[in-house]
C-alpha cells in the first residue's frame, strides 16, 4: 500500500503541502507577466493581457458559481429527501 | 447485400442471446471475448456502404462507414470492452444482456444511413437500457425506469413523426444533413427527438434521474451511449444550427448549478454529463470543421473519464452501498486506488494539461473564439472552472476526504473493489492520460483531417492552469459553504412526477366527482323521470286502458245479460215465434204480390 503511506505522508504535512501550493499559486501568477514565457499573441481579447487575468477569472468564476447556485439552491430548489415519496 | 458483411451489433447480439448457454467457468471468457470481437471488428472495418436491405418500397441501410460513424463506433465499442471488464463479476446473466443489446442499439443507431433504420436502433436503446435501472431493485427502481422509458418514448415518438413528414416532403428516407438554414416542421421534431437523448435542457432531467438511479454496473454503460449516440446524430444531422449553440451554453453551465447542490455523487456526475455534452451541443452549432472535430474528440475522450469516473462511484456504492457525500467521507484509508483512479478521471474532465479532456475541450473553446463568439468562450471557461470544482475536488475531497459520515457497518465494508473493476478502471485510466500526452491517436480519428490544431501552446497551457488552480484556490477557501446537505434538488422533472401525481388526484378526485355528479344527474334527471313516467303510465294503463277494456267487458256482459234474460224461454216458444213472424212476413208478401 505505498499509495496509501504516500497520502498519510502529504496529509501529516499538510502545512507544508499548503505552503508549497500557494508558492506555485503565486509563481503561476508571476510568470503570467513574463513575455518570454507565455506568449499572449494567442490570446482571444484585449482583455486577456491584463497581468494574471486568468488567474482574477478563475478564482473569481468559482466564487460566482458557489454563491449564485447556493443561494438558487436555497431559494427552494433544494429540499428534503423524501419528497417525492408518498 | 452485394457481399458478405458482418453489422457489429450482430455480433453483439448473437453473443448476448447465446450467453445464457454459456457454461458458467467460461462465462467470463466469453464477456471478455465478444466486445473485442466487435472492437476488431470495427477497427478494422473498410469505409464505404454495405448492408441494404430493401423493404417494402425503402431501401434499408444497415453500414454506413465514413471517418464520423467509425470513429463513434470505435469509442463505443471501446467502451463495451471496458465496461464488460468492469462488470465481470455481475451474476445477474440478463444485466450482461440488456447492456450489450443497449451498445449494439447505440451501434446500430451510427452505422445506419436512413432515418428508419436509426428510428429501430434509436428504440431499441432506450427499452433495453431501462432494465439496467430496473436492475437496481430498489423501491424508487420501478418509478424511475417507467419515467426514464416514457420521456425516451416520447423523443422517440417526436423522432418518428419527424421522419415520417420528413419522408412526406422530400420522398428520401436518406439520414444526412438537413436543412439548417431553413428547418422546417419535420426537421424540428427530428431535432427534438435528438436533443432529448442528448439531455439538453428542457428536455434533460430524465439524466440525472435516470443515471444516478441504475445499477452500479448499469450507470458506466448509461452514461457512455445515449448521450453520445445523440451527439453522433446531432453532427450528421445538424451542424451549423445557430440555436445549439445557446443551447449547449446553457447546459454547458446549467450542468455546473446543479452539481453545487447535489449530494448523490452519481447524480453530481450525471449533471457534469449535461454540462459536458453542452460543449459538443455547442460546438454541432457552431458547425465549423474545428468545431466538428472537436465535438467528435470531446465526445471521445468524455465517454472514457466520464465511464472511469462512474466506475470509481460505482466501486464506492458496489462495496460500502452508500453513494451520499452525507454518509460518506474519509475513505482514503480504505479504497485507496479508487481514489487515484477517480481522481485521473476528475483531472481529466477537468482538462488538466496532460490528460485527455485538455486535447478536446479547448479545440471547441478555439472555435468559439475563432468564430468570434466570445460569449461562448468565456462562459464556456466558466463552465470548465465549475467542471474542476465538482468533478476534480468536490466528488474526491468528499469522498475520500473530508469529514467522515460513514457509519461503522459502511466504513466495515469498505475496501478497493475486485481484480476486474481495478483493471478496468486502470486501463481507463491509462487511455486518459495516452489521449492527453500522444495527440495523434485521436486527432487522425477525426472526421475533417488532416487536425491543424495544436493544444499545448504556452498560452493555453498557463490559461488552464490559472483558471484550473485559482478554482482549487476558491474551493479551499469556501469549503465551509460546499459541505453536503442532505437534501435533494428539484428539477424540471417535477413537472412530470408531479404532473404524474396530479393526473393520479386527477382521476380519484375530480373525474371521480363528476363520474358521481354524472350518476347523480342520470339519476335526478333519467331515472326518477323515468319512475314517474312509469308510474304515470302504470296509472293510465291501470285507469284508462284497463278501464275502457272493463267498461268494454262489461257493458258486453250487461247486454249479454239482457239478451240472456230476453232469449230466456224454451226453444218450442222461441222456435214458435220465430216461424210465425216468419209465416206473417210471407204471407204479407204473397199478398202484396
Amino acid at each position: 500500500m505505498r499509495l496509501l503511506r504516500l497520502i498519510e505522508f502529504l496529509r501529516r504535512h499538510l502545512k507544508t503541502v499548503v505552503r508549497i501550493a500557494v508558492g506555485l499559486l503565486c509563481l503561476l501568477a508571476a510568470l503570467d507577466a513574463i513575455p518570454g514565457i507565455v506568449d499572449k499573441r494567442h490570446a482571444h481579447t484585449a482583455a486577456e493581457h491584463l497581468p494574471a487575468f486568468w488567474c482574477v477569472f478563475g478564482f473569481l468564476g468559482c466564487a460566482l458559481i458557489v454563491l449564485v447556485s447556493k443561494a438558487f439552491g436555497h431559494a427552494g430548489i433544494m429540499t428534503r429527501e423524501d419528497y417525492y415519496d408518498e | 447485400m452485394s457481399e458478405l458483411w458482418v453489422h457489429p451489433s450482430l455480433i453483439l447480439i448473437a453473443g448476448a442471446l447465446l450467453l445464457p448457454a454459456i457454461p458458467e467457468r467460461l462465462r467470463k471468457g466469453w464477456l471478455l471475448l465478444v466486445p473485442l470481437v466487435v472492437f476488431a471488428r470495427i477497427a478494422a472495418m473498410a469505409q464505404g456502404t454495405f448492408g441494404e436491405v430493401h423493404f417494402l418500397q425503402f431501401t434499408l441501410t444497415f453500414g454506413r462507414v465514413d471517418a464520423l460513424s467509425k470513429v463513434f463506433g470505435y469509442i463505443m465499442a471501446l467502451m463495451c470492452v471496458l465496461g464488460s471488464l468492469y462488470g465481470l463479476q455481475v451474476r445477474r446473466v440478463a444485466e450482461h444482456m440488456v447492456a450489450w443489446i443497449y451498445v449494439a442499439g447505440s451501434l446500430g443507431a451510427i452505422f445506419a444511413a436512413d432515418l428508419l433504420t436509426l428510428f429501430l436502433f434509436w428504440e431499441l436503446m432506450a427499452f433495453s437500457s431501462v432494465f439496467l435501472i430496473w436492475f437496481r431493485g430498489r423501491r424508487e427502481s420501478p418509478g424511475a425506469g417507467y419515467r426514464y422509458l416514457l420521456v425516451h418514448v416520447a423523443g422517440g415518438v417526436a423522432l418518428l413523426a419527424g421522419t415520417v413528414l420528413h419522408y412526406h416532403s422530400t420522398g428520401s428516407l436518406a439520414f444526412v444533413a438537413f436543412d439548417v438554414r431553413n428547418p422546417a416542421l419535420p426537421d424540428y421534431l427530428i431535432l427534438t427527438g435528438f436533443v432529448l437523448n442528448a439531455a439538453v435542457p428542457p428536455l434533460h432531467a430524465w439524466l440525472p434521474d435516470a443515471y444516478g438511479e441504475a445499477t452500479f454496473n448499469g450507470s458506466v454503460f448509461l452514461c457512455a451511449f445515449t448521450t453520445k449516440t445523440a451527439v453522433y446524430a446531432l453532427c450528421r444531422g445538424f451542424a451549423g444550427m445557430g440555436i445549439l449553440i445557446p443551447l449547449g451554453v446553457i447546459m454547458a453551465l446549467y450542468g455546473v448549478v446543479y452539481a453545487v447542490l447535489e449530494n448523490d455523487c452519481r447524480r453530481l456526475l450525471a449533471y457534469h454529463i449535461i454540462s459536458q455534452v453542452g460543449y459538443m451541443v455547442a460546438a454541432v452549432g457552431l458547425g465549423t470543421q474545428l468545431a466538428i472535430n472537436g465535438a467528435v474528440a470531446h465526445a471521445f475522450a468524455h465517454i472514457l473519464y466520464k465511464g472511469l469516473l462512474f466506475m470509481g462511484t460505482g466501486s464506492v456504492l458496489h462495496m460500502t452501498g452508500k453513494s451520499k457525500f452525507t454518509e460518506l467521507g474519509g475513505l482514503y484509508r480504505k479504497m485507496p486506488w479508487t481514489f487515484a483512479f477517480t481522481l485521473v478521471g476528475g483531472l481529466s474532465i477537468s482538462a488538466f494539461p496532460l490528460f485527455s479532456g485538455f486535447v478536446s475541450k479547448s479545440m471547441i473553446i478555439q472555435a468559439g473564439f475563432e468564430d468570434h463568439k466570445f460569449w461562448m468562450g468565456f462562459l464556456l471557461l466558466l463552465a470548465s472552472s465549475g467542471t474542476f470544482l465538482h468533478t476534480g475536488l468536490k466528488v474526491p475531497y468528499f469522498i475520500w476526504f473530508g469529514k467522515n459520515h460513514c457509519a461503522p457497518e459502511t466504513w466495515e465494508r469498505a475496501a478497493d473493489p475486485p481484480w476486474n473493476m481495478i483493471a478496468a478502471m486502470a486501463v481507463t485510466s491509462g487511455l486518459c492520460i495516452f489521449i492527453g500526452c500522444y495527440t495523434p491517436y485521436l486527432y487522425r480519428m477525426l472526421p475533417y483531417a488532416p487536425v491543424e490544431f495544436h493544444p499545448y501552446t504556452s498560452y493555453h497551457v498557463f490559461e488552464t492552469l490559472e483558471i484550473l488552480l485559482f478554482t482549487a484556490l476558491g474551493f479551499f477557501l469556501l469549503i465551509r459553504k460546499l459541505e453536503p446537505e442532505a437534501t435533494i434538488s428539484l428539477d424540471l422533472d417535477w413537472f412530470y412526477r408531479m404532473g404524474g401525481r396530479g393526473f393520479r388526484w386527477l382521476a380519484r378526485r375530480p373525474v371521480q366527482a363528476a363520474d358521481t355528479a354524472v350518476g347523480e344527474i342520470y339519476r335526478a334527471g333519467g331515472l326518477v323521470p323515468l319512475m314517474k313516467s312509469a308510474g304515470d303510465v302504470r296509472v293510465f294503463d291501470n285507469r284508462v286502458i284497463d278501464g275502457a277494456v272493463d267498461g268494454l267487458a262489461s257493458s258486453v256482459r250487461r247486454s249479454a245479460g239482457q239478451l240472456r234474460r230476453m232469449q230466456r224461454g224454451p226453444l218450442q216458444e222461441n222456435l214458435t215465434v220465430v216461424f210465425a213472424v216468419a209465416a206473417i212476413l210471407l204471407l204479407a208478401y204473397l199478398l202484396l204480390l
